[in-house]
């Protein structure tokens, strides 16, 4: 029998959406749900490898996102656009192509760092330290950019729109969306396999019982931080993504309400599952944007919709399982070239 | 610093020390019986601040709906926080009976516990915005200013109140936490939850009287504060309650006078960075403060390291 892979699942998704928007088929909005849905998802799989699978709890997720999106969004302007914060552009606004990607790392990497500061001191004691902890972070991280005048401070910083302009110049394409699906394959992939992985197994046993699996020869304090850094740092390309896509940032977008929404999401697909992000991901932005009309209510709808999941049904909607798990046939279609091998040699 | 402007700045820390130290009491009690960190509690402060504002106004015949009689002060003041208190407390424990029970009963994990209470506070705050609407609201002057100046130092008789009042309720609390059985029944749970349900203790009527004391000083908390800053905002839930929640772990989550004291010392912070700094960096100074202590000492002050057996 033919078998197929995650190749083929990607190509599926790209025809749906990059290259309808790229033919111009798709509205501007749209577009930009589509990037968000990107954007979500690559959040939502950070976020679950940190509450998910390794079993701690972070509520302030939103602010290693916002690190990620200043550091990115600061690069870009300042070397690709004229703003009224730096004037003239350092390099030409052409470069912004090969420019975009860079920033994105760099952004994802300041974040990673900045998740060093939380990860030292909090992963000593276990508990709900970690949730204390990043929550005065988000604190801390919304203060510190309120109080530097030079990008914006509480008004916001913004200037974005002429690097992706820029880039639409050079060649037209949506690049921030193309970004975006590749960072949600380059997530799956990462997060995938370092789940798989011996380092991922062990972040699995922390999660079900830490003493046994330190006993079991697990170094946890550093496979902790290792997860979080990895969480962290996805979580600040996305928001140099997220930035780009909205064009204009403030400290007050990424606080608390960002971190719950991020949290709403996990726990809506699922905790340790990431075909249930993905899912809660695409579902919880399309509802979100389905929710528009009820403006102020909207934000009473969220929550009530998370006490209502704990209530009634607290693994999510796909549990700790991914979809291979729930329907086996798919895992026939969609084996890995290992898996292949392994299952030939067992069954020969 | 001159010592006058010291002892101002001294007396106005001691304000809002009191009344964080009355919110994070409330967060540190349900850490005690439940090992839950109730994030709903800040905003439990803010319902109780928006409950006192109807009724003051209404007691004070300031709305369209009026009462046939106007009521003396002295009447006023004591129904007003008698009321609220009481209202506010029966918002607590709704939250309680609605949404934290079914959860503990079904022996559902901690975290979901903490996500729920993280989502009702949020909730609270917008179920607010969405109702009442983005405009500031005036609490009534239930008390008239008055302002002794005593050398170079100016003390108003709202700050002796406020510093009286809650001096007094937490000595109350002190009472019934070490001398009451309801008391001992709280220090018990938090001492051994499998053995006290075995003695022949209700656990749940023990948590409902941990989230009426709770609520109710968050409310008292919130008409305090009212009167003092009369502008009442959606999100004082969060700018108060979440301050006061940072200060009950830095004295350690889970002891009362661990939170009494984080208040004052997260009052005093957060009073004399303004002091020598821009209000600006008031938050990132004292929650860095707080997160070096927390690095030293990841207990809190009064906090003891729980062990685990093997």
């Amino acid at each position: 029998m033919k078998r197929y892979n995650m190749l083929l699942v990607y190509s599926a998704f790209f025809l749906i959406t990059v290259v309808p928007s790229w033919l111009g088929l798709y509205t501007q909005y749209i577009q930009f749900v589509l990037t968000l849905i990107g954007i979500n998802i690559v959040l939502t799989i950070s976020l679950n490898l940190i509450n998910g699978y390794m079993g701690e709890f972070s509520v302030g997720h939103a602010a290693f996102m916002g690190v990620g999106a200043y550091v990115a969004s600061l690069i870009t302007v300042r070397l690709f656009a004229d703003s009224n914060f730096f004037g003239a552009p350092l390099l030409s606004p052409g470069l912004a192509v090969i420019g975009f990607p860079l920033a994105l790392v760099i952004g994802g990497i300041a974040a990673a760092l900045f998740s060093l500061l939380v990860a030292i001191p909090s992963f000593r004691t276990r508990g709900d330290y970690l949730a204390i902890i990043t929550l005065a972070v988000n604190f801390i991280f919304k203060s510190v950019i309120e109080n530097i005048n030079a990008i914006g401070g509480p008004r916001g910083f913004m200037g974005m729109g002429r690097v992706t302009s820029a880039m639409e110049d050079v060649i037209q394409l949506p690049w921030v969306m193309v970004w975006a699906f590749i960072l949600v394959v380059v997530t799956i992939t990462v997060v995938r396999n370092f789940v798989s992985s011996t380092l991922g197994k062990g972040i699995i046993a922390i999660r079900e019982d830490e003493i046994a699996s330190e006993l079991m020869t697990v170094d946890t304090r550093r496979l902790k931080v290792i997860t979080f850094m990895l969480g962290c740092g996805l979580a600040g390309a996305a928001g140099g993504l997220h930035g780009h896509a909205l064009s204009f940032i403030s400290p007050s977008g990424y606080f608390i309400l960002q971190s719950t929404i991020m949290l709403v999401m996990v726990y809506l697909g699922g905790m340790g599952s990431i075909s249930g992000s993905v899912i809660s991901a695409i579902g919880f932005t399309i509802l979100l944007e389905l929710l528009r009309p009820l403006k102020l209510f909207r934000w009473v709808a969220i929550p009530l919709l998370l006490i209502l999941l704990m209530l009634f049904r607290p693994t999510g909607i796909m549990g700790n399982r991914e979809l291979a798990d729930i329907f086996p046939r798919l895992r026939k279609y969609f084996t890995s070239a290992e898996e292949i091998i392994a299952d030939g040699s067992a069954t020969n | 610093m001159t010592l006058d402007s010291f002892l101002q700045n001294f007396l106005n820390a001691m304000q809002l020390g009191s009344y964080l130290a009355l919110i994070a009491v409330g967060y540190t009690m349900v850490y005690g019986v439940l090992l839950l960190i109730n994030f709903a509690h800040g905003d439990i402060f803010m319902v109780g601040a928006y409950v006192g504002y109807f009724i003051g106004t209404f007691l004070l015949n300031r709305f369209d709906v009026q009462l046939p009689f106007d009521l003396p002060s002295w009447v006023v003041i004591p129904v007003t926080v008698i009321l609220t208190m009481a209202i506010t407390a029966l918002v607590g424990v709704t939250l309680e009976r609605v949404a934290y029970r079914p959860l503990r009963n079904r022996g559902a994990h901690r975290l979901y516990l903490v996500i729920t209470a993280l989502s009702a506070g949020l909730f609270l705050e917008y179920i607010n915005l969405a109702s009442l609407g983005a405009r500031d609201r005036q609490f009534p002057e239930l008390i008239k200013k008055q302002i002794y100046p005593l050398g170079g130092v100016s003390v108003t008789n709202i700050q002796i109140m406020v510093i009286l009042v809650s001096f007094s309720v937490m000595g109350l609390l002190w009472f019934i936490v070490q001398r009451t059985r309801w008391g001992m029944a709280m220090r018990a749970i938090s001492y051994d939850r499998l053995a006290v349900p075995l003695m022949g203790v209700s656990v749940d009527k023990v948590i409902v009287t941990t989230f009426v004391i709770g609520s109710s000083m968050a409310a008292l908390a919130g008409v305090m504060y009212g009167t003092a800053y009369p502008i009442l905002r959606f999100d004082m839930g969060l700018l108060v309650g979440w301050r006061a929640f940072i200060a009950a772990v830095v004295g350690g989550i889970g002891s009362i006078r661990g939170a009494m004291l984080g208040g004052y010392l997260m009052g005093f912070t957060q009073i004399f960075v303004t002091a020598f700094l821009p209000s600006t960096f008031r938050d990132l100074i004292t929650f860095t403060v707080f997160l070096l202590i927390l690095s030293v000492r990841p207990t809190g002050l009064f906090g003891v390291a729980r062990r685990t057996k093997v």
